[in-house]
């Protein structure tokens, strides 16, 4: 036990509010979807469209993407703001657009243990969304670790879908739909669990 | 059948939007959800209709990735971004303020060396954004847009102008307490916040669909700034003062004996 009086902790964290409508011209940034040049040597294209309970297109989400490189391993390196080009960060930022589609140009992460399962944790914002969400989308093509993974195995079989990307020619393709039918997995990252 | 009273715009009036913010809050207390954080699912902010999840948050335990968050340095940010007043030609208008304060998680400890963003209306409510059609002037040497890096006791510091108030379409006759856009990184993913910071004594506070998501009081007292005297300085800006605590995976208060090394 230390002998060092101790802060009292806050028992308050600052709430969340929404994005709002009018973020465009504040957090966009030259190069924000393109962690890796696009042709670039490995470049995906990971993508989707986000949709709404009415299957709408959201047009002014902000999707964010975090994720480890291809070696499994977390990327400490700054740089996001003002890309070198040469840098594997592992932050990117998008808006959707008319459409509700968004897009990255970006590696595939590797997992980040043997056997686990990989995936890029993306956060959403919205008008409309009075807090960010947080999901995980799963690259499809290791059955045995998909299957092996905590999160998903907790899942009823018909949500566990949502959080898995499918492929087309450019790389993992993962919709994000806020409400309704086949409902993305949003998650609580809090470590607590409710009650 | 509906005695709802008629407006000019034919939008629900602030007394009929008021009552039903009081009845959610009242509600919400005895669901057992954290009232300290936005209800998702908030009918008063009439744009979380088709857009809040109607399933609960799926806990999952963060997993290598989750206990990071990206990191920044002195390559992503221009010290002179964190002065908002600068980029024009001349002053903007409005009441020169400095807005400052510290980044803590739930420890007390400071979030050092993170990326904080901020966005705001002008002095008169008015964003430069081709969506935003108040028809209140632009202001050539205003953009309202800054970011800047914690230091190292995880203190911020923006210098701006203060924005104005703003009308919407949530409702008749409604306005938009004045506001600046906040995002925030801590050093975990789950950590990332997005939210807005308000300004004392605002009559507009009491009146707010999206302030009073956050369905607790002391929640939304959180998010208001407090003047600071000491932060205002001689003959140049007013001062205010807003600390922000970052939650996430590792957010929940200290057990007896837990992190003696934090
Ligand atoms: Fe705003």
């Amino acid at each position: 036990m230390s002998t060092a009086p101790r802060e009292e902790p806050p028992t308050r964290t600052t709430p969340g509010q929404t994005v709002g409508p009018f973020f465009h011209y504040a957090l966009p940034y030259d190069g924000d979807r393109d962690l890796v040049p696009p042709g670039s040597a490995g470049a995906v294209r990971l993508g989707g469209r986000v949709t709404d309970g009415a299957g709408e297109a959201v047009r002014d989400a902000l999707v964010e993407v975090w994720q480890a490189g291809p070696d499994g391993a977390v990327p400490r390196e700054t740089g996001s703001l003002r890309r070198d080009g040469w840098t594997f960060t592992g932050f990117g930022r998008t808006c959707t657009g008319r459409d509700g589609r968004y897009w990255f140009s970006t590696l595939e992460p590797g997992p980040d243990r043997p056997g686990a399962a990989a995936f890029f944790a993306l956060t959403v914002f919205a008008r409309g969304l009075t807090d960010r969400l947080f999901t995980r989308a799963y690259l499809p093509d290791d059955t045995a670790a998909l299957a092996a993974d905590p999160l998903l195995a907790s899942l009823p079989a018909g949500r566990r879908a949502t959080l898995v990307a499918r492929r087309d020619g450019r790389g993992p393709v993962f919709d994000i739909r806020l409400q309704g039918e086949g409902e993305t997995v949003f998650l609580d990252l809090s470590g607590r669990r409710a009650p | 059948m509906d005695s709802t009273p008629v407006t000019a715009s034919g939008l629900e009036p602030q007394s009929a939007l008021s009552a039903r913010m009081a009845a959610v809050e009242e509600a919400r207390r005895a669901t057992g959800a954290d009232p300290r954080q936005p209800a998702l699912d908030y009918p008063p902010y009439r744009s979380t209709a088709l857009r809040h999840p109607t399933k609960d948050l799926h806990h999952a335990d963060p997993e290598a990735v989750e206990l990071f968050a990206p990191c920044f340095g002195e390559r992503d940010v221009d010290p002179l971004e964190a002065d908002l007043t600068l980029g024009g030609a001349g002053e903007p208008l409005g009441e020169r303020t400095v807005v400052t304060g510290r980044v803590t998680d739930a420890r007390g400890r400071p979030v050092r060396r993170q990326l904080v963003e901020v966005w705001q209306a002008n002095a008169g409510g008015r964003y430069v954004h081709s969506g935003d059609r108040h028809p209140a002037p632009l202001d050539p040497n205003f953009t309202g847009a800054g970011r800047c890096l914690t230091d190292d006791d995880g203190y911020y510091r923006f210098q701006t102008v203060k924005p104005g108030p703003y009308p919407w379409r949530n409702h008749h006759n409604a306005w938009r307490p004045a506001h600046i856009h906040f995002s925030l990184f801590g050093t975990e993913f789950s950590q990332r916040l997005v939210t807005q910071m308000y300004f004392p004594g605002d009559q507009l506070l009491a009146l707010d669909p999206i302030l009073a998501s956050v369905t607790d009081p002391r929640g939304r007292a959180m998010l208001v700034a407090a003047y600071d005297h000491g932060v205002t300085t001689h003959e140049w800006a007013t001062g205010y003062r807003w600390d922000i605590v970052l939650g996430g995976a590792h957010g929940t208060p200290l057990e007896d004996g837990e992190g003696d090394r934090a």
